[in-house]
């Protein structure tokens, strides 16, 4: 009877897990399944997957071959492993001094990192876009890296802070009377032990930086500096749109992220189950 | 030579203060043992010989150096945690190699000497496990290696035994005596248990509130006590407190009655004047059965336990009091029977009403 129930429950929460990643890979399905399909085809049936008769690669031709693609992917490449190695390096270090080390104003210095979650950094679009011009940093992917650290690093210091907090003192005491250095000590003690929590920052912010239309629209418009999410604009005209480009372009904006995602899951599990997150 | 010295040490947290005007030396080669209750500050004391916190007052010299502020690593110490303190990324080979890799010592000799360490404490077959794999005697193991590697002048341990269950905490104070003789080496070790103090220890240094009570080998502060504090906390079970008065001063003759109005007569210089409090103790494994004349005390039995080699007789003085007595073998006693009991004069401890030792 007790266990009939539990198999019960469990199937209930499976049906809406599974109910909820349909929902959510419904719209990726749809944008993979019709950028292999003939213009035509996608305006014809957008639900069918892609048949002999209907199968056509001339968005992926025409992303790759006629436009300047490899320069957005390039750009938003190096957007986001210059933004996530800085955030992740940064975040910790300051992560780790916050929670590790007493000294004056330790306190308040946390709370006025923890305020960057709170506000959301595009209120401030306006002074940003002035900062940036006056520092002559306008269509640069620089001012990209610079904007997207400052919007990433609270939620990173705050997680990791947490997450570094439960480590236990006796290991960072043990640690200094083994001889081993205060850099040494973050670097080949702490940062192992963090790696779940590093993961997750990582994943948050990963996906809104590479996923951003905003900041490269205002900040580094530039035929040079755009990046994919920018790029992909330019098949979006304002009377026809190439509808098997935009896909096309979408599908292969997808396939880094998804790497990523593979590769740092391992990890995130461990880091959402460890309590990184209150 | 790796000497310790403390001299006048004080340290608060903030407003408490956990340790009071501390002095004490420790000679090379010595087992000093730390033994308190728990909050007594014997923990503290360490770590701050360890140089993991810093002292509001006083001074510290290892090997007639000042060291007050000189960083943990430089100081030549080397400490085992209660918890362990592994590191659990590493195998057991790099937690004991972390260290000297870091002082770039040559990769040879750290082999070596990891190599040699892991001989001795049995851990060669495990040196390629991870902390988790272990059991709580072998990680306790690893942490002794990785203090050893260093070659410290002074070897710290903060309660090592106490996450180990009692077969195996016996097993390893065996060891951990036999490594102090091997590695002729320097140890400072706290605990609360005083079993492990008598055992272990060339010096035992008895803390409580902050203060040092008495310093001392093992049998000394068995022996003569230099207060009620440390004669009730040294010795297991716990020495009987009975309260006496002065019944009578004859310059340094002084004649103590006890709560049956039997009298006990000692030597002290300045024994106070007639009818002063003091505290008569005697250790349950002196008390003696004796006949209803020549008995100290009348008791009636509450509760006894046979142990085969020994048995403890809970008993009541008339006034209430509780006393514990040991008899060798099997008792006959049973609850609710009446024992008179007697102590060797020699044996019998007499205690000012400021709890310092008069006898």
């Amino acid at each position: 009877m007790h266990k009939a129930k539990k198999t019960v429950s469990t199937l209930g929460i499976h049906i809406v897990l599974l109910t909820y990643t349909l929902i959510a890979l419904w719209p990726i399905f749809l944008t993979i399944i019709n950028s292999f399909k003939s213009r035509k085809a996608i305006f014809r049936s957008p639900m069918s997957l892609p048949g002999i008769d209907t199968f056509s690669l001339k968005g992926f031709i025409k992303v790759l071959v006629r436009s300047d693609f490899e320069i957005y992917f390039m750009n938003s490449i190096i957007v986001t492993v210059a933004t996530l190695t800085l955030v992740l390096l940064l975040g910790a270090m300051a992560a780790w001094a916050l929670s590790e080390y007493e000294f004056k104003g330790n306190k308040w210095l946390g709370l006025y990192l923890a305020i960057g979650i709170m506000i959301p950094i595009r209120l401030g679009s306006v002074s940003l876009l002035q900062l940036i011009v006056d520092m002559n940093l306008t269509n640069t992917l620089t001012a990209l890296v610079l904007v997207y650290v400052a919007q990433s690093i609270p939620l990173a210091i705050f997680i990791l802070s947490e997450f570094m907090q439960q480590i236990p003192k006796d290991l960072k005491e043990a640690a200094r009377c083994d001889g081993v250095s205060e850099y040494t000590i973050f670097f080949k003690v702490i940062l192992p032990l963090t790696r779940p929590a590093i993961a997750t920052v990582g994943v948050f912010t990963l996906v809104p930086v590479w996923n951003d239309l905003w900041f490269p629209l205002i900040l580094a418009p530039s035929e040079q500096t755009q990046t994919i999410t920018l790029g992909v604009q330019q098949f979006i005209g304002q009377y026809v749109t190439d509808w098997n480009a935009v896909l096309a372009s979408l599908t292969l904006a997808i396939v880094p992220i998804l790497i990523i995602y593979i590769l740092l899951s391992r990890h995130l599990i461990r880091g959402i189950t460890a309590g990184a997150v209150k | 030579m790796s000497d310790i010295q403390l001299k006048n040490i004080d340290k608060a947290f903030g407003k408490v203060e956990v340790l009071h005007d501390v002095n004490m030396n420790v000679k090379d080669g010595e087992f000093v043992v730390f033994v308190g209750p728990s909050g007594c500050g014997k923990s503290t004391l360490l770590r701050v010989i360890a140089g993991l916190e810093k002292v509001t007052a006083g001074e510290i010299h290892i090997d007639e150096e000042l060291v007050n502020d000189v960083q943990p690593r430089e100081r030549g110490i080397a400490m085992v945690f209660q918890s362990y303190a592994l590191y659990p990324h590493m195998t057991v080979y790099k937690n004991m190699s972390f260290g000297l890799k870091l002082k770039k010592h040559d990769k040879q000799e750290i082999d070596h000497r990891v190599r040699h360490a892991a001989e001795t404490l049995q851990l060669t077959e495990y040196l390629n496990r991870r902390p988790a794999e272990l059991s709580g005697g072998q990680r306790q193991r690893v942490a002794i290696g990785r203090a050893i590697v260093r070659n410290p002048k002074v070897f710290l341990f903060d309660e090592p035994l106490s996450n180990l269950d009692a077969a195996l905490r016996v097993q390893t104070r065996i060891e951990i005596a036999k490594l102090h003789k091997k590695l002729d080496a320097t140890i400072i070790y706290v605990t609360h248990d005083q079993v492990e103090a008598m055992t272990l220890a060339d010096k035992i240094v008895v803390l409580h509130d902050g203060r040092v009570e008495q310093v001392g080998a093992p049998l000394e502060l068995y022996n003569s006590p230099a207060n009620l504090f440390v004669a009730g906390f040294i010795g297991s079970p716990k020495m009987n407190f009975l309260k006496g008065t002065v019944a009578s001063v004859k310059g340094t003759t002084v004649e103590i009655s006890l709560p049956d109005g039997k009298t006990i007569t000692i030597e002290h210089d300045a024994p106070g004047s007639e009818n002063d409090q003091a505290t008569v103790g005697i250790r349950p494994e002196h008390l003696l059965l004796a006949g209803p004349k020549e008995g100290l005390l009348k008791a009636e039995v509450d509760v006894v336990e046979r142990l085969g080699d020994v048995s403890y007789l809970y008993c009541k003085l008339s006034d209430g009091t509780a006393i514990i007595a040991s008899t060798p073998g099997t008792s006959e006693a049973t609850t609710g029977d009446t024992i008179h009991l007697t102590a060797r004069i020699d044996k019998i401890h007499v205690f000012g009403s400021d709890g310092t030792a008069w006898k």
